[in-house]
């Protein structure tokens, strides 16, 4: 009797890894980051903010990554959960709207962003670990939306995602008001990311923050350093004393083009 | 991070829930709290559980928020269609046996319990229930979600048939409120959705506004806005 083959996405590799795992076999670690991330709604647009840190396991793999992805001139979205899932997630989404765009003509809205998430993250069931938090101001007037990897979404004036999510929450539940102003927003936002990266182990370092009004948008990357790195040693880095330098030639990585103009002959068909 | 005191917040994001949808001389009433929870933490304190199908159907989601939502997006995107190839609005009847037909084909990857309910001009108001594994029951009322165990008995004694809109609209804040002083999880604000021939009134009742029980303390103002008050409040 021939199988019909099934439809939709296979999961047999999923239940494969299940096994093995449970007959004792480490999984290869992968990069989570952790995080805090924030946004909210202000009187002229919408706010995001993260923290840096990205994390292996207990090690801090980068000390300064970029959690708030670019999807569309006015749309950003910032993610939380495993790192490759969601710099993927985003990415492939923002090509799509950007083939949208060119189909209609028009600036991409956020809820068509949202869609293409949700239908993403929902078709995988959860195993895509991509939980986002997306904001951006469209001829609708401006969004936020927060998605869980397990596709479902919530509509709301602020929210609050990851691991630091607790402690960001906790700020913005005390001091948000509907109708603050850009700079309120901005202080806002920064104070509940430094409550996620000071009271929260899966964030640190540095704050980003990125402000969508109509028609303008301003990324803010390293808005507040609050853990600069405090000693750095004055020799600066030798050899040890075995090894003898027999030449030292410096390769500048950028080489500079020169570009010379030849005839100018017009194109042919 | 292996320490994970808010008791796995990476839980899959579900509704806890209290739904409940009554019909009335007239119409119909949808009622639901506002808690989205993923774990122990509370996700969404003012989510909005009753979602528009159509312009007379609207539906009451329980249970995983991701399959409900979807159910909800594909039923509304077929009762779009349906309502251009019929050429007049879409009966209660058929948008409950679409959501019924997704829910029990897909019944071993779906957990949501769905209520419909709406308005058309050959039934009037109409409530169908569409628990976990996909049967359709048109009931004249329907309680679901997790806090819909402690209304059982509360509607076996509470119920009339042919309530007015007035009634029938007490009747179901009355119960979403009594589930929430007992339900873990489902608490917020209570809103209701009102169907009828005339069209569709929504309501909101914030935690404040709603009947006090058994043990059940004044809401006061928060010390935080006392604190930050400037001028003296009073209690």
């Amino acid at each position: 009797m021939e199988e019909v083959p099934k439809t939709g996405f296979s999961f047999d590799l999923c239940r494969r890894n299940d096994m093995l795992s449970k007959k004792g076999l480490k999984s290869p670690g992968f990069l989570k980051t952790g995080t805090t991330i924030v946004g909210l709604i202000f009187q002229d647009g919408v706010i995001l903010g993260a923290d840096t840190r990205a994390t292996e396991g207990p090690i801090v793999a980068d000390k300064n990554c970029e959690k708030i992805h670019y999807m569309a001139p006015n749309i950003y979205c910032c993610g939380a959960g495993t790192a490759a899932d969601t710099e993927a997630v985003t990415d492939n989404i923002s090509s799509q709207l950007k083939l949208h765009r060119y189909h209609t003509g028009r600036e991409s809205r956020v809820v068509t962003a949202l869609t293409l998430l949700k239908s993403h993250l929902f078709r995988y069931q959860g195993h895509v670990s991509a939980a986002l938090v997306l904001g951006g101001v469209d001829v609708t007037g401006p969004h936020l939306h927060t998605i869980y990897p397990h596709g479902s979404t919530d509509t709301l004036p602020y929210a609050t995602m990851g691991s630091g999510s607790l402690a960001a929450m906790a700020i913005f539940e005390s001091e948000y008001r509907e109708g603050l102003t850009r700079d309120e927003g901005i202080n806002l936002v920064t104070k509940a990311i430094c409550s996620g990266i000071f009271n929260d182990l899966g964030s640190g370092s540095n704050v980003d923050v990125c402000v969508i009004e109509k028609g303008k948008k301003e990324y803010l990357r390293n808005h507040l350093t609050p853990n600069p790195r405090t000693y750095i040693s004055s020799r600066g880095y030798t050899f040890s004393k075995k090894a003898e330098v027999l030449l030292t030639k410096i390769t500048p990585l950028k080489e500079v083009v020169d570009v010379i103009e030849v005839g100018g002959d017009a194109m042919e068909e | 991070m292996d320490h994970d005191a808010t008791a796995d917040i990476n839980s899959p994001h579900s509704m806890g829930t209290t739904i409940i949808g009554v019909t009335y001389n007239g119409g119909v009433i949808l009622g639901a709290d506002s808690r989205t929870s993923t774990g122990l933490y509370v996700a969404n304190r003012a989510s909005d559980k009753i979602t528009q199908l159509t312009d007379n159907v609207y539906i009451c989601r329980s249970g995983s928020a991701a399959d409900s939502q979807i159910v909800s997006d594909y039923v509304r995107y077929f009762l779009h269609q349906h309502t251009i190839q019929l050429g007049q609005p879409a009966t209660v009847k058929v948008a409950a046996n679409l959501v019924r037909l997704l829910s029990y084909s897909n019944k071993n990857m779906l957990q949501t319990g769905i209520i419909v309910g709406g308005w058309d001009k050959y039934e009037g108001g109409k409530i169908y229930g569409i628990p976990l594994g996909g049967t359709i029951i048109e009931q004249p009322f329907a309680i679901g979600g997790s806090g819909s165990s402690y209304l059982y008995g509360f509607f076996d004694q509470a119920w009339k048939d042919n309530m007015t809109k007035e009634e029938a609209e007490e009747l179901v804040v009355k119960a979403v409120s009594l589930a929430i002083a007992r339900d873990g999880a489902s608490g917020g604000v209570v809103r209701t959705v009102i169907i009828n021939s005339e069209g569709v009134t929504r309501n909101f009742y914030p935690g404040d506004k709603l009947p006090l029980w058994h043990d059940e303390v004044e809401a006061h103002d928060s010390l935080l806005d006392i604190l930050n008050a400037s001028e003296p409040m009073s209690i």
